[in-house]
């Protein structure tokens, strides 16, 4: 950086277009941005602070009304109660998951090429796809786990047993992208540590907990963040595996946006809900980095 | 790099470990085993899945012809193909500019619109959605029955610009002040040597943002309303809305509809994880 100290001196004696060359590469990226994700956002503001009519155009100006309702509303709290339940076994589910698969992968052994490749292979297939597949897995009389369990579980149908269902199937969605970041992380650990480890005569799972874990905290914090911000969003599998039920027991935050805005036609409630939904990512990610400073690794 | 070379041979010579072998083999024989379900159910007639037999004893296509006459798989499939293709190519486009800005060049702002960039993650894709319907209903785009809808609003993605962004910073700046000396404008020096040098990372970037677009769910069932517009995912749940109790079929769907994507992952892998540990965070 300091090398490039002469050449800004050279610069100072006009702007030039040379100056302006820069800024036309950012141009299309940046014109996309605000056309569909910055304006977006603030007009989802703004319908969340009006009334709307069935085309989603604004009437008038309500304040926070919205809001009020929505907070007085008791689905919204249910929604929301669901949303942090599923993100809750999701985020912890998937990024075990991933972590015990790269350590094992990481390990060497007959076949390991092949492993590598099933673990990183969710990432390949669909949420629709592996919806649909569960949803037969899951089927109590024409099903392969109920066969296996040998019980007669409607899994979907169960107001226990519908959420886990579809968290699970999650977990198995992520459990390729978890995996990869991982094993990326684990070839960056300081291999002395395991020489030192070894010396002390640390067995296989005082290795991992004590020496790979903390080494790759970094990776795993930034797992959690993205793992976090994926399970508030999910919608495919729950729409395909429960439509929301039974009741509302599957009905998250994202698929009441969807219920609220495209089948009730209420717009200016489905742009507060979605506020709402920033908001609380943004919080969440923000207690995240705070946390994130204080631990040290 | 001779650190990393160390690291490779370190973990080289690492001993052989037939028990986590053994655990690794049976937990991923439980991450494939839906897909392998999903394979033989296929192939099962439809007497043999409600006689709960998991194998299947001949070579059954019923289920295929069935999945194809109810639902025009193969135009889903080439709208997917033509979507996410389009999408991961412009995305690399608009993405390699910025990040040859941010990554190679010095200019006022620097900082603050990359912040602006990344910002954009922050806003999660489902809080927006209704505006971005709204934005491209009243351009007429849904009623123009037009794959540009699926395109549209995925042509950048603050992802791509940051991954491309670490590949350009990583290059060495003698080689852009060489090219510079030797007469090449500044956009030449951008995609002659220097966006050649990245390929890896637009690999990796690429296969990325391909599988994440050809698995979008949302956005197509919000903004394609006639079978023509359909993309692979929506299909699928259009295979399990005629009959939700053929199996056969739907599995049958559902393995036709995994082949393109399981193939750009196959093929790609390699660039995907070499791509992925390259830019990988530091730790």
């Amino acid at each position: 950086m300091t090398t490039k100290l002469p050449q800004q001196t050279v610069q100072k004696k006009g702007f030039t277009f040379r100056d302006l060359t820069p800024y036309l590469y950012i141009v299309p990226s940046l014109a996309l941005f605000i056309l569909f994700v910055f304006y977006p956002f603030v007009k989802t503001i703004y319908l969340s602070l009006s009334s709307t009519d069935l085309n989603g155009n604004a009437t008038g100006f309500v304040g926070f009304a919205n809001y009020i309702t929505a907070f007085q509303d008791k689905t919204m709290w249910t929604a929301l109660w669901v949303t942090i339940k599923y993100a809750l076994m999701v985020v912890a589910g998937s990024i075990v998951m991933g972590t015990i698969c790269a350590i094992l992968a990481n390990e060497s052994f007959k076949g390991r090429g092949l492993v590598r490749t099933v673990y990183a292979m969710p990432m390949a297939i669909s949420s629709a796809c592996i919806a649909v597949i569960a949803t037969f897995i899951l089927n109590p009389t024409m099903g392969i786990l109920n066969q296996i369990l040998g019980t007669q579980i409607k899994w979907l149908k169960g107001i226990n047993t519908a959420l886990p269902s579809v968290a699970v199937v999650t977990i198995w969605m992520n459990i390729g992208m978890n995996y990869l970041f991982v094993i990326a992380a684990l070839q960056s650990v300081d291999i002395s540590l395991y020489e030192a480890g070894s010396i002390e005569g640390v067995n296989f799972f005082q290795k991992h907990w004590y020496i790979t874990i903390p080494s790759i905290s970094p990776t795993l914090f930034f797992l959690l963040i993205i793992n976090v911000i994926n399970s508030f969003q999910a919608y495919a599998q729950i729409r395909l595996m429960t439509q929301g039920g039974p009741g509302k027991f599957t009905t998250t935050l994202v698929y009441m946006i969807y219920r609220e805005t495209f089948e009730n036609m209420r717009y200016a409630s489905g742009a507060t809900m979605s506020v709402i939904l920033f908001v609380i990512l943004f919080i969440l990610t923000a207690i995240q980095f705070k946390v994130e400073k204080k631990v040290t690794y | 790099m001779a650190k990393t070379n160390m690291k490779i041979t370190a973990s080289k010579v690492k001993q052989n470990n037939p028990v986590a072998g053994i655990v690794a083999i049976i937990l991923a024989l439980l991450v494939i085993s839906p897909l392998l379900y999903c394979l033989m159910a296929s192939f099962l007639t439809e007497k043999q899945i409600f006689a709960k037999q998991l194998f299947p004893s001949s070579f059954y296509t019923g289920n295929y012809v069935a999945a194809l006459q109810q639902a025009p798989l193969f135009t889903f499939i080439r709208n997917s193909v033509i979507v996410a293709g389009t999408c991961t190519f412009l995305q690399l486009f608009t993405g390699s500019l910025a990040g040859y800005a941010f990554g190679c060049l010095k200019f006022k702002g620097q900082n603050g619109i990359f912040r602006v960039f990344l910002a954009t993650m922050m806003i999660p894709g489902n809080a927006i959605i209704i505006s971005n319907y709204l934005t491209v209903s009243s351009w007429g785009l849904i009623k123009a029955n037009t794959l540009w809808v699926l395109i549209v609003p995925y042509m950048t993605s603050a992802f791509c610009v940051f991954n491309m962004r670490q590949a350009y910073k990583s290059l060495p700046t003698e080689l852009l002040e060489a090219a510079d000396i030797d007469g090449c404008n500044s956009f030449q020096t951008f995609y002659r040597v220097a966006m050649p040098l990245t390929l890896p990372a637009l690999g990796a970037a690429g296969i990325q943002t391909f599988l994440s677009v050809w698995n979008q769910y949302l956005w197509p069932l919000l903004t394609t309303n006639t079978v023509e517009c359909r993309t692979v995912q929506l299909g699928i749940g259009m295979l399990q809305n005629a009959d939700g109790q053929a199996f056969g079929t739907i599995m049958a769907g559902t393995t036709v509809v995994m082949i393109p994507s399981l193939l750009v992952f196959v093929l790609g892998q390699k660039t995907l994880i070499s791509g992925l540990t390259a830019g990988a965070v530091k730790g």
